[in-house]
C-alpha cells in the first residue's frame, strides 16, 4: 500500500529531525540545580515533615527576610534526601539533623565537598521509649526495661499478636529497636507506623482512652506539651555501644542536632551562611515555637513572627556583623 | 489512578456455550474446565516432583533468588557519585532534568506575577469561550470556573494551586503530543499497535507510585522526577483513545476521499484526524485527570503545590488543613473534566452557531483574548498578585471537630455491633492472618501452579504464561514472604471491596434517587488525594493491616459502585420487563436476570477493583500495612533505592498475577 509507505517515511523523517535537535543541544547542561541557590539573594532550607523543624525554617526566613533582605524558600524533604538535595543545589541549608544518615554525611562532607558543617542548632534531641503517665502511676515500676516482660501483655493488639506492641514510627527515624528487643529478650514486637501522622494518632486515640501503650517517641516533640509521657529507661548509652546495629542492647545517645550547609551556597551567600551558622536556640525555645504552629494551629509565619518580636535579644546575636 | 474511568473493553457478549455445557456431566476427562486444564496439569506432574525434590517445598528456594537489591544499591551509589561528570547525564539527562526545571519555574513564575485577578479572568473567559459564548453551557462553565477559582483563594490555597497548575499545564501539553504520536503510529501502523498495547495495558495496572521510583533514581528528589513521572504516568489514555478514533474512521467516508484521488497523507489530515477528535479529546480528558492525581502523589518526591500541603498539613495531624488543600484539587479535577466534556459535546453537536459572527469562530477567540487582557491588565493595576488574605475562610477547625466526633463514637461502644476497632482487630485476627498464614504455608510452586491455572481458566495461554512468570518473578527478585503479606491484605482488601460495592452498585442500580445523590460523592472520594484519609482510618482501625484495608477499599469502592451500577443499568429493559411480568420477585429479577446479564460489566468492576486496590497498597504503608508498602516508603525516604525499587517491582508483578487472574475479557489475541 502506498499509503503505509510515506507514513513510514514521514515517520522517519519526523524520527530524523527529533533526533537531530536533540544531538545539537549537546552542550553540556548545567549542573547545579537551577531554583533556590541561582541568585545571591536568595536561600532554599530543606524542611523535615516534624513540626520542630518547621519552627526553625520559619523563624530563621522570617529573620533573613526581614532583617537580611534575603529571600527564603522551603522545601519539605525528608532527612537523609535532604543531603542529596543540598549536594545538587536544590537545597542550601538542613536546620535539624538528627544524625540518621551518616553514610550521606560521610559521602558528600567527607568525600565530594559539597556539603558543610553549620554548627550546632542548641537543641538537644533525645530518642527513647516512653509510655502514657498514668500507666506509670498504675506500675510503677514499668518504667525500667528490666520489669518490661511482665507488663507486655498490657500492650498486646491484633497487630503484635502474643507479644506485646511496640508502636513505631515512620520509617525514615533512626531506630534501634528491632535489636534492641532482642537483645535485652522482650517479649516485645515492633509495629510500624509508617508514617509520623499515623503515630500520633494511634498515640492521642489510646491516650484519650487511657489505653496502656508503649512507644517509640523523641524529645523535643510539639505532642509531648498536650500529653503526659514518661520515658522507659534503657540500658545507659555508653559511646561506640550502638556500632554494631545487630548488637545494640543500650538506649539513645542525645544528640545535638546539627545544621548542614551546601558548600555553593556557603561560599557565594556569606552573609545568609553566617546567620545560619550562629543560629542558636534552646528546646524550650523551639517548643514555643512549635507549640504555636502545631497546637494553636497558627501558620508558621505567623508564629515565627510572634516569637522573632517577643525576643528580640536572643535572635540578635546571630546576625552577622 | 483516581478520577478516571477507565475505558471499558467493549463488553464482550457472554459465551453462554461455555455456561451450558459445564453442567452437562460426562465422563471427568471430557469435562470442559479439566480439558482446557490437562496440557497445565501434565506439565506440572512432571516439573513439581522435580522442582520439589531440587528445592524443596514451603518458603521460595534460595537457590532461585538472584540478589537485585545490591547492585541497584551500587547502581544508585554510582548514579550519586557521577550524576555531574558522566556524559550520559551530562549530554542528555540533565539537559531534560534542566528543562523539567525551567520550564515550570517559568510557568509558576508567570501565573504568580499575574497575580490572582488575571488569572482568574483569564481562565473563566477561556472555558466561556470553549463553552460557546451564546451558549448556556458557556455561561453555566463560565460559573463553575469562577466558582472553583475563587474557592481556592478562600481556602487559603492560591499559592499552592498555581504550583499544582503549572506542573499540570506543562506536564498535560508534552504528555498529549507523545500520547498523540505514539497514538498516531499505533492507529496507522499495525505492527506499532502491536508492539505498543501490551505496553500500554501493562502501564495501566501499574500503581502510580511505581513510576516515582526509578526516575528518583535517575533526577533526584524534585521537579524533574515528579514532572517526568506525571508525563508517563498520563500519557496511555491519550495514546490508547487517538489509536482508536483513527481506526475507527468510517470506511464509507475514507473511500470517498480515496476516489476523490486525495494522498494518504491528505486523507488524514483532512478525514482520518477530524473524524477523530471525540476520541482524541476523550484521551485529552483522560489525560489531564490522570496527570492531576499523579501530581499530587507526585508530592513525596518533592513536586510541591496542593500536594504538598496536604502532606505538611498531616505532619501535625490536621485533617481539615489537610482537607483545605485536598478540596481545591478536587475543584480542578471538575473544572478541567467540564471544560473537556463540553468541547467534546459541543464538536459532536456541530449545529450552527447563530448571532453575531463575533461571537463565534476566530473571531470570538480574538474577542476573549482581547477582553481577557484589557480587564487582566485593570485587575493586575489596581489589585495585588497576592491574594488578600482576609478573605481567607477557615475550615480546618470545624472538620477537625467533626472528624473528631465522628471516630470518637464510631470507634469504640457502639451498641451491639462494637466499635470500628473491635472490628479492626476480629478482621486482623480471623481473616487477615488466617489468609497470611495459609498462603505462606503454601509450598511455592503450588502458588505458582495456582496462578497458573486461574489465568488459563481466565484468560488463556498468555495470560497463564504472564502469570506464572510474574508469580515466580517475586520469589526469584528475593522478597517472597512480604509478597504474601501484601498480597493477603489486597485478597481481603478486594474481597470486602466487592461485597460492599455490588451491594452498594445493586441498590443504586434499582433507586435511581440513590445513585444520583452517591455520584457527587463517589466523584469526590475518587479525586481526593488519597493520604487525606490516612489520619481518620487509623484513628478508627488502629494502626496495622487492618487501617491499610479500610484505606485501600474507601479507594477502590468508588470504581466498583459506578462500574456496577452502570452494567446493571445497562441490562436491556425488555427483558427485565418480562421477567416482571413472569412474576419474578425483586430478588429473583436482581439474581436471574440482572446479574447474569451484567457479568461482562460486573467481572471489569473485580477487575478494577482488583487493580485499585493494589494501588493502595503502598499508600497503606503509612498506617502500618507492613511488607511490601511499607518497603517502598522506607525506600523513597531513606533513599534506598535497592528495597523500594525491588518492592516496587513485586508490586508490579503481583498486579500482574491479580490482573491476568481476574481479567475474564477473552483477549483478541489469546484466541479461545
Amino acid at each position: 500500500m502506498m499509503n503505509r509507505k510515506n507514513l513510514l517515511r514521514a515517520a522517519t523523517a519526523t524520527a530524523l529531525v527529533l533526533g537531530v535537535t536533540t544531538v545539537s543541544a549537546c552542550s553540556a547542561a548545567k549542573t547545579s540545580g537551577s531554583s533556590g541557590s541561582g541568585g545571591s539573594g536568595s536561600v532554599t532550607i530543606a524542611v523535615p515533615s516534624w513540626v520542630g523543624a518547621e519552627a526553625n525554617a520559619a523563624v530563621a526566613k522570617y529573620i533573613l527576610e526581614n532583617e537580611l533582605d534575603t529571600k527564603v524558600e522551603l522545601t519539605q524533604l525528608d532527612e537523609s534526601v535532604a543531603f542529596d538535595a543540598l549536594n545538587s543545589g536544590k537545597a542550601d541549608a538542613i536546620l535539624e539533623d538528627w544524625g540518621g544518615a551518616p553514610k550521606k554525611v560521610k559521602l558528600y562532607v567527607d568525600d565530594k565537598k559539597s556539603v558543610v558543617k553549620g554548627g550546632d542548632l542548641g537543641v538537644t534531641g533525645h530518642i527513647g521509649w516512653f509510655i502514657p503517665k498514668y500507666l506509670a502511676e498504675q506500675h510503677p515500676d514499668i518504667t525500667d526495661a528490666k520489669n518490661l516482660n511482665k507488663y507486655a501483655s498490657l500492650f498486646k493488639t491484633a497487630e503484635s499478636g502474643d507479644k506485646g506492641q511496640l508502636l513505631e514510627g515512620s520509617p525514615s527515624y533512626t531506630t534501634n529497636d528491632d535489636a534492641l528487643i532482642k537483645n535485652l529478650k522482650l517479649d516485645l514486637k515492633t509495629v510500624y507506623a509508617g508514617s509520623e501522622a499515623a503515630q500520633i494518632t494511634q498515640i492521642r486515640e489510646d491516650y484519650k482512652a487511657k489505653k496502656p501503650f508503649i512507644s517509640y517517641w523523641w524529645t523535643p516533640q510539639w505532642l509531648n506539651s498536650q500529653i503526659d509521657l514518661v520515658e522507659v529507661k534503657l540500658p545507659e548509652y555508653t559511646d561506640g555501644c550502638d556500632a554494631d546495629a545487630a548488637k545494640v542492647a543500650c538506649g539513645y545517645a542525645k544528640t545535638p542536632l546539627q545544621k548542614y550547609l551546601g558548600a555553593d551556597f556557603a561560599k557565594n551567600n556569606e552573609k545568609a551562611a553566617e546567620f545560619l551558622k550562629n543560629f542558636n536556640w534552646t528546646n524550650e525555645q523551639q517548643n514555643e515555637v512549635a507549640a504555636l504552629i502545631a497546637d494553636k494551629k497558627l501558620s508558621s509565619e505567623k508564629a515565627a513572627e510572634q516569637w522573632v518580636k517577643a525576643n528580640p535579644d536572643v535572635w540578635k546575636a546571630w546576625l552577622p556583623k | 489512578m483516581s478520577a478516571v474511568t477507565t475505558p471499558a473493553p467493549p463488553p464482550t457478549p457472554v459465551e453462554p456455550a461455555e455456561e451450558t455445557t459445564a453442567t452437562v456431566r460426562r465422563s471427568p476427562l471430557t469435562h470442559p474446565v479439566l480439558r482446557r486444564l490437562l496440557p497445565l496439569l501434565v506439565a506440572a506432574a512432571v516439573l513439581v516432583p522435580l522442582a520439589a525434590l531440587l528445592w524443596g517445598s514451603g518458603h521460595w528456594p534460595d537457590a532461585l533468588t538472584v540478589d537485585v537489591k545490591t547492585p541497584l544499591d551500587d547502581a544508585y551509589t554510582w548514579v550519586v557519585h557521577n550524576r555531574d561528570t558522566n556524559p550520559v547525564f551530562l549530554y542528555f539527562l540533565l539537559h531534560l532534568s534542566n528543562w523539567a526545571d525551567s520550564s515550570v519555574t517559568w510557568m509558576t513564575d508567570l501565573l504568580e506575577t499575574a497575580g490572582w485577578s488575571p488569572v482568574i479572568v483569564v481562565a473563566v473567559l477561556l472555558s466561556w469561550r470553549i463553552g460557546g459564548l451564546r451558549d448556556r453551557r458557556g455561561l453555566k462553565l463560565a460559573g463553575i470556573t469562577f466558582v472553583a477559582f475563587a474557592a481556592c483563594g478562600l481556602l487559603g490555597m492560591w499559592q499552592a494551586t498555581m504550583e499544582t497548575l503549572a506542573l499540570m499545564s506543562v506536564a498535560v501539553a508534552v504528555s498529549a503530543v507523545i500520547g498523540a504520536l505514539l497514538g498516531l503510529g499505533a492507529g496507522l501502523s499495525d505492527r506499532f499497535e502491536r508492539i505498543l498495547r501490551p505496553v500500554l495495558d501493562t502501564m495501566q495496572i501499574m500503581p502510580a507510585f511505581a513510576y516515582l521510583l526509578p526516575l528518583v533514581l535517575l533526577f533526584d528528589i524534585g521537579v524533574p522526577s515528579a514532572l517526568i513521572a506525571t508525563i508517563i504516568y498520563a500519557a496511555p489514555p491519550m495514546a490508547r483513545l487517538t489509536s482508536l478514533g483513527l481506526r475507527g474512521a468510517d470506511t464509507g467516508v475514507m473511500e470517498a476521499a480515496e476516489s476523490l484521488g486525495t494522498s494518504p497523507t491528505q486523507r488524514l489530515l483532512t478525514a482520518r484526524l477530524p473524524l477523530a477528535r471525540k476520541e482524541i479529546l476523550l484521551g485529552l480528558n483522560q489525560t489531564i485527570m490522570m496527570a492531576l492525581s499523579m501530581v499530587t502523589i507526585a508530592s513525596v518526591i518533592g513536586a510541591g503545590g496542593l500536594g504538598e500541603e496536604v502532606f505538611r498539613a498531616l505532619s501535625t495531624v490536621d485533617v481539615g488543613s489537610a482537607l483545605a488543600a485536598g478540596i481545591p484539587i478536587v475543584l480542578l479535577a471538575v473544572w478541567l473534566d467540564r471544560i473537556t466534556a463540553v468541547a467534546g459535546e459541543r464538536l459532536g453537536g456541530g449545529s450552527a452557531p447563530a448571532g453575531s459572527s463575533w461571537l463565534h469562530g476566530s473571531r470570538a477567540w480574538a474577542v476573549v483574548v482581547g477582553t481577557g487582557a484589557v480587564l487582566g491588565a485593570a485587575g493586575w493595576t489596581t489589585l495585588i498578585a497576592e491574594w488578600p488574605e482576609a478573605w481567607a475562610v477557615d475550615i480546618a477547625r470545624p472538620v477537625n471537630q467533626a472528624v473528631g466526633w465522628f471516630t470518637d463514637h464510631l470507634a469504640e461502644g457502639v451498641p451491639v455491633v462494637g466499635g470500628t476497632r473491635t472490628w479492626a482487630a476480629n478482621f486482623t485476627t480471623w481473616v487477615l492472618d488466617p489468609i497470611r498464614d495459609t498462603l505462606t504455608a503454601t509450598p511455592w510452586w503450588l502458588l505458582v501452579l495456582l496462578a497458573a491455572g486461574v489465568a488459563l481458566l481466565a484468560g488463556g495461554w498468555g495470560a497463564m504464561c504472564t502469570a506464572a512468570a510474574a508469580m515466580a518473578g517475586v520469589g526469584v527478585i528475593g522478597v517472597w514472604s512480604h509478597s504474601l503479606d501484601t498480597l493477603s491484605q489486597a485478597i481481603a482488601g478486594v474481597v470486602v471491596t466487592l461485597v460492599l460495592g455490588f451491594a452498594i452498585g445493586v441498590v443504586a442500580a434499582r433507586v435511581p434517587l440513590l445513585e444520583r445523590m452517591l455520584r457527587p460523592l463517589l466523584d469526590t472520594m475518587q479525586t481526593l488525594p488519597q493520604f487525606i484519609y490516612l489520619i481518620p482510618v487509623v484513628a478508627l482501625f488502629n494502626v496495622g493491616r487492618a487501617a491499610a484495608v479500610a484505606a485501600a477499599v474507601l479507594y477502590a469502592l468508588p470504581a466498583v459502585v459506578r462500574i456496577t451500577t452502570q452494567g446493571l443499568r445497562q441490562v436491556d429493559g425488555a427483558t427485565l420487563e418480562a421477567a416482571r411480568s413472569m412474576g419474578a420477585s425483586t430478588f429473583q429479577q436482581i439474581r436471574q436476570v440482572q446479574v447474569p446479564l451484567a457479568r461482562p460489566s460486573l467481572m471489569l468492576a473485580l477487575n478494577q477493583g482488583v487493580v485499585l486496590v493494589l494501588a493502595m497498597v503502598i499508600v497503606g504503608g503509612f498506617v502500618g500495612s507492613g511488607a511490601l508498602g511499607y518497603d517502598v516508603v522506607k525506600g523513597l525516604q531513606k533513599s534506598q533505592l535497592g528495597l523500594g525499587l525491588t518492592a516496587g517491582v513485586a508490586i508490579v508483578l503481583l498486579g500482574l498475577v491479580l490482573d491476568r487472574t481476574t481479567q475474564r475479557s477473552g483477549r483478541r489475541t489469546t484466541g479461545r
